[in-house]
Formats: structure tokens, sequence, C-alpha cells
């Protein structure tokens, strides 16, 4: 190895120049995105045995306004490359669909996925931008828009083709429990014969705290009804490092408390534990990345606010239902909470020793 | 043996260190060497040769430029053939020295002594003149931070064995092939600052080095091995104090200011060298890997080789494999080389021959506010916000949030889903912020 013959640089194509790191994790916005979409898959498939084909084309037509919304957008107002490939339009109307009722017209559902899009995200600016929740924005819209339509409700099985004409309308745990506790009469005659209230909405809906569980044999959102579904999908997510328990677990505990402290008994905590919207809520509106907090704290206390103001509107509002508002309210806080939740910085908790 | 220590925020690449198991080969001497002048932090050295100059291998060939500063010595015998600016492994023309060699001259010959019988102003002295640098890439001149203000007293010397970069493996093949010369050097530097512990921090992924050293310890009162977590960047200097001492290196502080001195194995056994032998820092292991290398390996190589030199020495490219990339350092905080007709530099660790599958480049997408840059900052950052604060212009507010503290380690790009290129807006920042203060301090002044 005496002879060293000169290096052959010249034969060297260019080089690749970049600035470091060299390497990433391999994880993109449109991975998270689609992670997201299987992890709905559990709650899709138990919407299909509930309330039968017409669950699907709700899906359907929620979907196809939301990515209607995001190509027309973005290729004629907004000039930019066409982005359906991510798939967060597609997680937008999953999610919006899972929390309106089966029967909702398709044409609604059309304009609900189209809304949540244009006026939820696009007008913010796009994937990232948004303050609000962009599913729960369009819910929000379609409840005051078409409120009749958006409370009412099928008992599962009762509709097993695409048309719910004759299907069988039913109460839902929460509604029922609003309702019976706004009627004193009742009240009291349950308080004499020793009938807990929810004791007295599972007699009437004839359920249990599994069929709650499980999702099966009573009425409501399509999506929100099987609570195991949706939590198999979040801890998908929480495996995958997409979500963390942070919020979840805050929005849960905080519900579950306040529900027992104000009903005193722990079948009423754990009945508005599993009724509603919070599990889905919960696990995959609260920690949407876009319009949560960034650190864990943050999570923390958007989590507490989240929980406190369902159960607000649940016990002392005007609907049965409040995780939908609870979430948008929120929201609204989260760069507050982000300008007060900040990690601690290396090197901040000692002061200098010169 | 200790539990595991480490530090909050960080995340774990893969570690690619396939080299590791490859001992240390001499490659021989290159025909001719890129001497750049500044090759370390601080004031560029100052040539003192010209072109046409005879120069012996081991020839101091540019005085240090300052208190900061470090000389550079001839690694080759032969003639100064080229002097002016030359490309600097880092994308700038820089001044430097090329020497061709002329013959096969010997080598010139070093007697041992033991450094620990002279005075620390000597050992100093011979550490200054051998032109040792941090080895670790930081390329900060040694006998600088070995002279901390008589206020500071340092207690304990860390010695860093973490080579935490994915892909490098040299300091893993020096401790385990020469560790006596990593405590000679260890134990000088605490004679010279007069600390009473001295450290050596290893990741768990090098047992075979944590048991050796262990060994080597037995019957040492005042030095010890810490085993520490593998996570990157657990060899950041301010990562590595915490982890080994539970100590925070306070923001815009030095270690010294909690009593700490670290030096890199490699800086360590340069010094034994320096003191021991007066022989000045004139070769170095670099790690060759990637796809494209036909003999990935660590390789003793003398400063001012080129790449191209360098690479084909120790094996050449595979002729079937395209090289896409080139990067002198680690993936994580390496820089890419757009000229293999670069010098090997005092900071150079490795060398990575990356193929098309390798050099992956990221697409950039909207940010999602997932929080996952501040997870994986190791110093508490918000990198988010700060490239928002970065891309429009606001350089108080960024650093008000900590601009300065970033340690460009790399774990926010790594870790963004939206493959934002955070760091590279961090350097830019920092250069800002920087300018931004001094305007500052000038116009209150």
């Amino acid at each position: 190895m005496s002879a060293i013959t000169a290096s052959n640089t010249a034969a060297v194509p260019r080089l690749l120049v970049t600035s470091s790191p060299h390497i990433q994790s391999g994880l993109s916005s449109a991975r998270v995105m689609w992670d997201v979409n299987l992890a709905l898959l559990p709650a899709l498939v138990m919407a299909l045995y509930n309330f039968g084909l017409r669950a699907a084309l709700v899906v359907a037509c929620s979907v196809l306004g939301a990515v209607t919304a995001e190509f027309l957008i973005l290729k004629f107002l907004r000039g930019k490359p066409c982005a359906l490939a991510d798939g967060s339009a597609v997680v937008t109307g999953i999610l919006l669909a899972f929390c309106v009722p089966v029967a909702l017209p398709l044409w609604i559902a059309f304009i609900g996925g189209f809304v949540a899009i244009a006026i939820g995200k696009q007008v913010y600016g796009g994937l990232g931008q948004n303050i609000f929740n962009p599913a729960h924005v369009a819910r929000a819209m379609l409840l005051t828009s078409w409120p009749v339509y958006m409370t009412t409700w099928l008992k599962p099985g009762m509709s097993s083709g695409i048309s719910c004409a004759d299907a069988i309308t039913a109460a839902t745990p929460l509604g029922l429990l609003k309702e019976t506790a706004g009627n004193s009469e009742l009240m009291t005659q349950l308080s004499t014969s020793g009938t807990t209230i929810v004791g007295h909405v599972f007699q009437k809906l004839q359920i249990t705290f599994a069929d709650l569980f499980l999702g099966v044999n009573f009425a409501g959102s399509l999506g929100e009804v099987s609570k195991i579904a949706l939590l198999i999908g979040g801890v998908y997510l929480l495996l995958k490092g997409h979500i963390t328990w942070h919020a979840p677990v805050a929005m849960a505990a905080t519900v579950f408390i306040g529900a027992f402290i104000y009903g005193g008994s722990f079948e009423y905590a754990l009945f508005h534990l599993l009724t509603g919207g919070l599990t889905i809520g919960a696990l995959f509106m609260v920690t949407d990345m876009v319009t949560s907090p960034m650190t864990s704290n943050g999570h923390l206390l958007f989590g507490f606010g989240c929980g406190a103001i369902t159960l607000l509107i649940r016990l002392k509002g005007g609907y049965p239902e409040g995780v939908c508002y609870s979430i948008l309210i929120m929201n609204a806080f989260v760069p507050l909470i982000d300008k007060f939740f900040v990690p601690k910085r290396f090197g901040s908790s000692q002061e200098a020793t010169s | 043996m200790q539990e595991p220590r480490s530090f909050s925020g960080g995340l774990h690449p893969p570690g690619l260190k396939a080299t590791a198991d490859k001992p240390i080969i001499n490659l021989p001497l290159p025909s001719k060497v890129i001497l750049h002048v500044s090759q370390h932090i601080g004031a560029p050295a100052r040539p003192t040769l010209k072109i046409t100059d005879q120069v012996a291998c081991g020839q101091c060939i540019a005085e240090p430029g300052g208190f900061v500063s470090a000389p550079v010595h001839a690694t080759i015998s032969g003639t100064v053939i080229g002097a002016g600016n030359f490309m600097h492994p880092l994308g700038v023309p820089s001044q430097a020295l090329v020497i061709e060699q002329a013959s096969q001259t010997a080598e010139p010959v070093y007697t041992a002594e033991d450094g620990m019988q002279l005075s620390p102003e000597e050992i100093k002295k011979r550490i200054l003149q051998a032109g040792v640098v941090g080895l670790g890439g930081a390329t900060f001149p040694t006998h600088v931070k070995l002279s901390p203000p008589e206020t500071r007293h340092i207690d304990t010397v860390i010695l860093n064995g973490v080579e935490c970069e994915p892909a490098l493996t040299a300091d893993h093949r020096l401790m385990l092939e020469e560790p006596d010369r990593i405590i000679k050097g260890l134990k000088l530097i605490m004679r010279v600052l007069k600390a009473e512990k001295g450290i050596i921090g290893i990741e768990n992924n090098k047992p075979d080095a944590i048991a050796l050293f262990t060994e080597k310890f037995k019957n040492e009162t005042a030095l010890q091995v810490q085993p520490l977590a593998v996570k990157y960047p657990q060899g950041g200097e301010k990562q590595l104090i915490f982890a080994c001492l539970g100590r925070e290196v306070p923001s815009g502080k030095l270690p010294m200011d909690v009593g700490v001195v670290v030096q890199n194995v490699a800086s360590a056994a340069a010094i034994a060298d320096a003191v021991n032998y007066q022989k000045p820092l004139l070769e170095r292991v670099v790690t060759l890997a990637g796809n494209c290398a036909a003999k990935p390996g660590n390789y003793r190589v003398r400063i001012g080789t080129t790449v191209g030199d360098f690479i084909e020495m120790a094996g050449g490219l595979k002729s079937d494999v395209p090289l896409k990339k080139v990067i002198m350092g680690g993936p994580m905080m390496g820089f890419a080389l757009f000229d293999l007709n670069v010098p090997i530099i005092k900071g150079t660790s490795g060398v990575l021959c990356w193929d098309e599958h390798e050099s992956v480049v990221p697409v950039q997408t909207a940010c999602l506010r997932c929080g996952n840059c501040i997870k994986a900052c190791p110093m508490g950052l918000i990198p988010q916000q700060m490239k928002q604060l970065i891309d429009h212009k606001k350089w108080e507010k960024a650093d008000a949030i900590g601009m300065l503290d970033c340690i460009e380690c790399g774990c926010c790009s790594y870790a963004c889903p939206a493959g934002l290129p955070l760091v590279q807006t961090f350097k830019l920042g920092k250069k800002n912020v920087m300018a931004e203060r001094k305007k500052s301090a000038a116009n209150k002044g």
C-alpha cells in the first residue's frame, strides 16, 4: 500500500448536501392520520353491526363532503397541491359521522363534512392551522341548523336497510337521564320506591352497564356507542405514540369524579363515564394534535377543562350531552394554555453560581 | 456496577453501529495533506511556512492565533506545495497549507517520560504545544478547558465515552484497544485541575468497554465508571454532566461553573501522548461506514488526509452502489460534504458514505402541533415555537425562549412528522440572535 493513487473524486457524481440531522424517524403527517383512520375502524364495525348499512352511507357521505371541500378549496381557492393523500380530511369526515344519529339525511351528512373542512379547517389556512376541532365545528353547526334530525335517535337493529322510515326511535341514555332528572314528580316517586335514577333509566331502556360498554341495545350517535371499540382504537394510537394518556385520562377522571360527587354513587359516576360522546371525545377529539396543547401538563389541564364543562352542560345545561361544546370551548383556550405550560428549560433550575 | 443514568428528553435513533467489532487499522501515510489553520473553535492559527518550504513530520506549521486557539502540525514530511484558501469541510474556503510527501521520511522518535512528575503548568504547556483540541467533534482547544479561573475549583473530570451518535464506533474501539492511554490522559487532566474525582461515562450499549474500565479501575479510589442509559444525545456535555452527577449547567454557563470539566476519551489519549511523549496531534481514529463503503471499519488516519484519499486507502467505495451523500461526523450532527477533496480535520470522528436509500430527505408538510419536538428536546426548549419566531425574524422573542440554549443535536428534526428543517432554522436563528444581542449591547453602551 505504499503507492497511493490520487483520489478519484472526479468520478464521484454530485453529492446530496442537506443540513443535519441526516436521519429521520420515518414518521410523517400522513402516517399519523392514516393510523387514526385505522384506529377508528373497530368503532365503524360496531356502527355497522348496530345500525346496518345506513351507517356506512352516513360515514361515506360525510367523508365525501370533507374530501370534496378539501379538494376544491386547495385546488381553486388556495392554489395548493392536493393533500387528500395525507388522510386528514378522511379523519375529519369519519369523526363527524361518528357524532351524528344514523337517521340523519345523507345530504345533511355531506354538508356536515363539507363545512367541517371548509369552515373548520381551510378557513384558518389548512392542516395544522385550525383552532377548533373541525368535526365538532360541523356537528355544532348541524345541531343548530337541523336540531330535529340531529336528535332523532334510532334503536339499534331497527334499521337494517338503507331507508329508516319504518325504524323505531328511542331515547338515548343521557337524554332519558336529563328528562328524568327534570321531572320532579317522577324523581319523588323514584326516591320513595328506592330506585336510583340510573336504575330507572336502565329499566326503561332495558340495558345494563355491559351494554353501555359494548355499545349494543341502546340508541346513540353511530360511532359513539361502543366504548370497547373506541378503546381498542385509543390503545392502538397510544401504543403507536400518536397520543398520550394525559388528556383522555384527565377528561374521563374529571367527569367520573365530578359525577361521583354530584350523584353520590359509583353507579351514577360510571353511567356518566360510559354514555354519550365522552369516550370518542376523550380518545379522538381532545387528543387531536392540532387543536390541543403541546405539553403533558397542558394536556392535563385541557382534559380537565373538557371534562368539567362536559359535566356542567350535562348536569345544569340545556343539552343532555356536552362533550362537543366542552371541547370547542377548551380549544379556544389552547393558545393560553400553551403560553403558561412550557417545558422546564434545562439549566433554569439553578441560579448562576458566579 | 451502578444503575444507568440519563437525562430528560432525547430519543432513540437506530444504532447503526455495524463497525463496533472492527479493530482499528492504521492507514499508510497519504501522499499529500491539506492542513487548515482553523480546525478548532477560536482564532485560526497563523501559518509560519510558505510554498516550497521543506517540512518535517511533527513540525509546527501554524502558531496559535490567540489564547483560544491551537497550533497545527505537519502530519507528513515533505514540501509545502500550496498555501492559501482551500475548501474546508464545512463548505467555506479557508486558509490552509498543502504538504506533498517528498519521500518516505522516517517518523520522528518520541521518548517516554512520566508526565505525572511534571508540574501542572508544564503539562498544560505540552498540551497546548501538541495542538490538542476536543476530538469529540466540538474541537474546543483543550488547554483552554484546562485553564479555569483561579476562583473555580474543578472537583470532577468526566471522560466522554458515550459516543451516542449512530454509526460512529471510533471512540468505542479506542476504549477497548487503548484504555491505558485514556486512563493516563485522565490522570493528567485531573492533576492539572487538582480534581478529586475522575469519571468515565459509557453508554450501556458498550458493555465490553464498561467491563474493561471497571476492571482497570478496580484499585483506583478516585476513578469510576458510570454506565449510562442508551439515549441520544447522552454524550452532549450538559446531558452527560447531569446524568453522571445530577448537576445542571445553568443556561449560558460552562461545565466549569458546576465544578466539572468534560473531555472526550480520544482527547484524553491525545493528551497522554502530548505530555508523556511530547507528541503533537498528528492522527486520529475515524469510523468509515455507510452502504457505499467497501470496507467499513475504524481507521487511524493522518489529519489533513483528504476524504477521497481516506476512503480509497480504507478500501474504497463499492463499485455497484452509487454514492449519494457523504457525511463528515455522525448522522445526527455531522455535515454533508459536497466535495471529497476536503481534508479529515481534528474533529472528524466519522465519514459516512451513503447510498440513495440511506440519504432520505423527509417530505415537508405543515406543522401538526404534535409536540414531538418538545418531548424530544434535551434542553427543554419549544422547537415548534422557536421555528415560528425565527421564520418571522423575531430574534428577541426567540432569544427570550432560549434560542441560544439549542445544542443543535437534531432530536427535534428527527422526531418531526412534518419533516420540518428545525435544526437548520435554528443554526440560522442562533447567528441572528447573537448578532441582535451584540447590536443591542452596542446601543446601550
